[in-house]
């Protein structure tokens, strides 16, 4: 990964000083007594594992709760805002974890949102509007066209985005909650180019992220949390900070037990799944989508396979059409030898197929409900029992399980799922599936905003669910991840297969060489 | 996000208040009616009051179902009156609205009959309106709005937009008898009410109900048969308008073209007073047994306090609002 170097340039002044912050939900303090500050012109980092308070700390900051207790200084006067709006006209602009853009609108009314120019008239001036969103979001490098409706867009194109929006609000902290849980290699490395650069320009940034490579990066000092408590501040002096030193702060052990590979496993048994020239539909409404142009594949039992790809390179929609939840166009496959052709993911599932889909909040979520209900919903089947009467005990003691197993950081079985830690709703969300026991499980982004003790913890089930004959698709924007999990890798672009190798031949290197490549076809033509 | 603590255990005033609020808000209702007028609390007004609501109460119970989808149904008023008028004439023989009521008895087809049709052709109306809101993908609001006129013109059209009345006495026990002292209307009120808490507390279809309302597209994702649970909840609804429409035509000893008329405004203010969500995903049959008590409690206090039924009206709209509104407002407040 290419990333700039710090410039530690910040001004000895802080901008932004908070004082013994506490916040405490029923039954939970999420922040207790923590104190830190951010410099005009550098990058803070916000560490720490799943609900250790991160988000809550830039919650607060952000006018969106109210801190239970504490004081918090901004630009030498205090800071107590009542709501996001009031946060903003004091110069401090939030990304949240969850994108918040408005997917009816195009791409230049969700970058103007309330603040569209006018012409003389006091109307809406489209024109300028238009030019003025190709030039904000092409410092993140985006060339969408500012038409397009923001439902049509990849959740990692989105956030760009999100973050083009802050940047055109001149603001002077840019708060950002994991802005790179869901971006490629190739945009982290875009989006830490352009933090390097606003640093430069006197802007101060503090993130969240649980890539702790980017933090050790980019950071010039980074702050740890751990249930709720500051656990350490490090500044980066000669070098990058160490990533083991972070960890042992975020987790109080040594990291080396974190790193260890999965444990190896049997020889991949018969073709589980098989592909063959898969093609979907192109959508008249959304005519820039990504559609699949033939694709062929098989996948083993007991194998886990990696798919790396840029994004738009077809992954996602790859898993969606497998699992039945958009249409076919042609090709067929087969699964265990008979013909599979699911016109719903009610009969994907219905075969023994999981996902876990990319997009947690809209896809997998279910906010209003409790963390049980979340948990079985996938697994109706096995938890219902004569009458269709739920055997409640059971759901419990095996949500108890993988609580365990997981860890997962939760108050009671009855908490309603929002009020977990980002990470630890997506550690229900990989509980859901493995309730069901699948043949065949697809995880598109298994660890999005996965702390890395959790990353390992998942990774390790996966091999485990391999090892009991499970046939497990992984996709991942992240290539350490697609190396430390897969047996074999297959690359796609453009809703093609680009290339495939077995795991203990694949580099970063040859997986982006080949992500970036002509398809097969073009290739050999 | 939306944020909530409701559901954590520990003592929180707050948490109580959103949980019990419109149970509290009844008990302190019937507080302030006992002093202005102690007939209040007579045993025979409040089972009075019980067997008021019991025919808009059965038809919140479906609602709620409907509702926990993120649903409407605007049709139940008028369903009301098409499946009453149906079990009139099925119980009669005919559409002759003669009062010869033992006369007639020879010539219908029974109580039981009469129940039967009212109740398919609830089931029947829920079925289409459910299937043209999944297949052709009309909006619950429109299909229903639709439904309210269709139905309202085909029991006219039935009936000749006269009532049909007068039924035997074994079909009019259903509307006007006693067990004990508990008027019937009630104890099938109540018991309806207890089977439906327990589907949606209990059953793997309850669960997928909240789920559907909650997030249609991770319900999809995660297996749930989305189309089917939205077309059975109309059904459902469907089958209590039959079911209430029949006790109802039993207590008038009549089925009335025009009946029902604005039921649904009632109903559906009784489901969100009782804190289920517009939304979808959030709610509960105790927050509507309650809901439909405190709209019935208002209703019979103002009565026995002479107030006049155009200031009933603009009571219950405004109590609408209120709870709704300390509804949102104990959000924001157990947020921070
Ligand atoms: N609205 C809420 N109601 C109740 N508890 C909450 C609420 N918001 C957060 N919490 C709790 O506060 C703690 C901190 O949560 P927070 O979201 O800040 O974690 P985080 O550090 O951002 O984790 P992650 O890395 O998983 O995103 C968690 O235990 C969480 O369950
Ligand atoms: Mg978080």
């Amino acid at each position: 990964m290419v990333a700039p170097t710090a410039s530690p340039a910040a001004s000895a002044e802080p901008l932004l000083v908070i004082d013994n912050l506490g916040k405490r939900f029923v039954g939970v303090t999420a922040l207790d007594g923590v104190s830190l500050d951010v410099r005009a012109g550098e990058v803070l980092g916000l560490l720490g594992e799943n609900g250790a308070g991160k988000s809550t700390l830039l919650k607060i900051l952000s006018g969106a709760q109210p801190p239970s207790s504490g004081t918090i200084t901004f630009d030498g006067a205090p800071y107590a805002p009542a709501s996001p709006i009031e946060a903003k006209a004091r110069g401090i602009v939030t990304i949240y974890q969850e994108l918040s853009l408005i997917p009816t609108l195009s791409v230049a009314e969700n970058i103007f949102i309330g603040r569209a120019p006018l012409s003389g008239l006091g109307l809406v001036d489209w024109r300028a509007m238009r030019r003025e969103t190709r030039a904000i979001i092409a410092r993140v490098g985006l060339t969408t066209d500012p038409e397009t409706p923001v439902s049509a867009l990849s959740v990692a194109e989105q956030q760009l985005v999100e973050i083009a929006r802050a940047l055109s609000l001149s603001s002077r902290l840019i708060i950002m909650d994991e802005p790179t849980s869901a971006l490629t290699e190739a945009e982290v490395a875009r989006l830490l180019a352009i933090m390097s650069r606003l640093r430069g320009e006197g802007v101060a940034i503090m993130f969240v992220t649980h890539r702790l490579e980017e933090a050790s990066q980019i950071c010039d000092r980074v702050t740890v949390l751990r249930d709720g408590r500051l656990a350490g501040h490090m500044a980066r002096d000669a070098g990058p900070i160490p990533i083991p030193a972070i960890i042992e702060r975020m987790v109080g052990r040594a990291a080396s037990e974190l790193y260890a590979r999965p444990t190896e496993r049997h020889a991949p048994g018969d073709t589980r799944l098989a592909i063959r020239g898969l093609t979907t539909p192109r959508n008249p409404e959304a005519p820039n989508a990504i559609t699949l142009g033939g694709v062929d594949l098989d996948i083993r039992a007991g194998e886990i396979l990696g798919l790396a790809g840029l994004v738009g390179s077809g992954r996602t929609e790859l898993a969606r059409a497998v699992f039945g939840a958009d249409p076919v166009a042609s090709g067929s496959m087969t699964l265990d030898g008979a013909a599979y052709a699911p016109s719903s993911p009610h009969d994907a599932i219905a075969r023994g197929i999981g996902l876990v889909p990319e997009d947690r909040k809209h896809q997998a979520i279910f906010a209003a409900l409790g963390i049980l209900t979340n948990f079985s919903v996938a697994a109706l089947s096995r938890f219902a029992g004569p009458l269709g009467i739920m055997r409640e005990r059971e759901e419990r003691r095996v949500l108890a399980e993988y609580r365990k197993a997981l860890s997962i950081r939760m108050a009671s079985p009855e908490q309603r799922i929002d009020g977990l830690s980002g990470g630890n709703q997506q550690k229900v969300i990989v509980a859901r599936w493995l309730a069901r026991d699948p043949k065949v499980l697809i995880v598109d982004e298994p660890t999005r905003g996965v702390d890395v003790g959790a990353k390992a913890e998942v990774h390790q089930i996966l091999v485990q669910l391999a090892s009991r004959g499970i046939a497990v698709l992984v996709i991942s924007s992240e290539l350490p991840e697609i190396l430390a999990v897969s047996d074999r890798i297959v690359t796609m672009r453009q809703g093609r297969i680009t290339g495939e190798m077995p795991a203990s031949e694949a580099t970063e290197e040859k997986l982006m060489a080949l992500m970036a490549l002509e398809t097969r076809e073009e290739a050999t033509a | 996000m939306t944020t909530s603590d409701d559901t954590r255990p520990g003592v929180n005033a707050f948490g109580l208040l959103k949980r019990f609020g419109p149970l509290l808000f009844l008990a302190v209702l019937m507080v302030i009616f006992t002093i202005m007028n102690p007939n209040f609390l007579n045993p025979i007004n409040l089972f009075n009051v019980l067997r008021q609501i019991s025919i808009t109460g059965l038809i919140a119970l479906g609602m709620t179902f409907v509702i926990l989808t993120a649903g409407i149904d605007l049709s139940v008023g008028s369903l009301l009156a098409l499946c009453g008028m149906i079990a009139a004439v099925v119980a009669k023989g005919g559409t002759a609205n003669t009062l010869a009521l033992e006369s007639a008895a020879g010539a219908g087809y029974g109580w039981f009959a009469a129940l039967l049709a009212a109740i398919a052709t609830g089931c029947l109306a829920g079925l289409i309106q459910g299937l043209t809101i999944t297949r052709l993908k009309v909006p619950p609001f429109v299909v229903t709005l639709g439904g309210l006129t269709i139905f309202r013109g085909l029991t006219l059209t039935i009936s000749n937009g006269g009532p049909i009345s007068g039924f035997t006495a074994d079909m009019r026990w259903w509307g006007t008898g006693l067990v004990g002292p508990v008027p019937v209307p009630v104890i099938i009120f109540l018991g309806a009410a207890l089977l439906c808490h327990l589907v949606l507390r209990y059953t793997r279809y309850g669960r997928s109900v909240y789920a559907v309302g909650g997030n249609a597209e991770a319900a999809r994702l995660s297996g749930l048969r989305v189309d089917r649970i939205l077309v059975s909840v109309y059904v459902i609804v469907g089958f209590f308008c039959g079911l209430a429409a029949f006790v109802l035509a039993a207590r008038l000893n009549s089925a009335e073209a025009v009946a029902g008329m604005g039921y649904e405004l009632t109903v559906i203010s009784a489901v969100v007073i009782g804190g289920t969500s517009l939304f979808g995903g959030v709610g509960s049959v105790g927050g509507t047994v309650v809901g439909a008590a405190l709209i019935g409690v208002l209703v019979n206090g103002l009565v026995l306090n002479n107030v006049s039924s155009y200031t009933q009206q603009i009571v219950i709209g405004l109590i609408l609002i209120l709870a709704v509104a300390f509804d949102r407002w104990l959000k924001t407040r157990t947020r921070g």
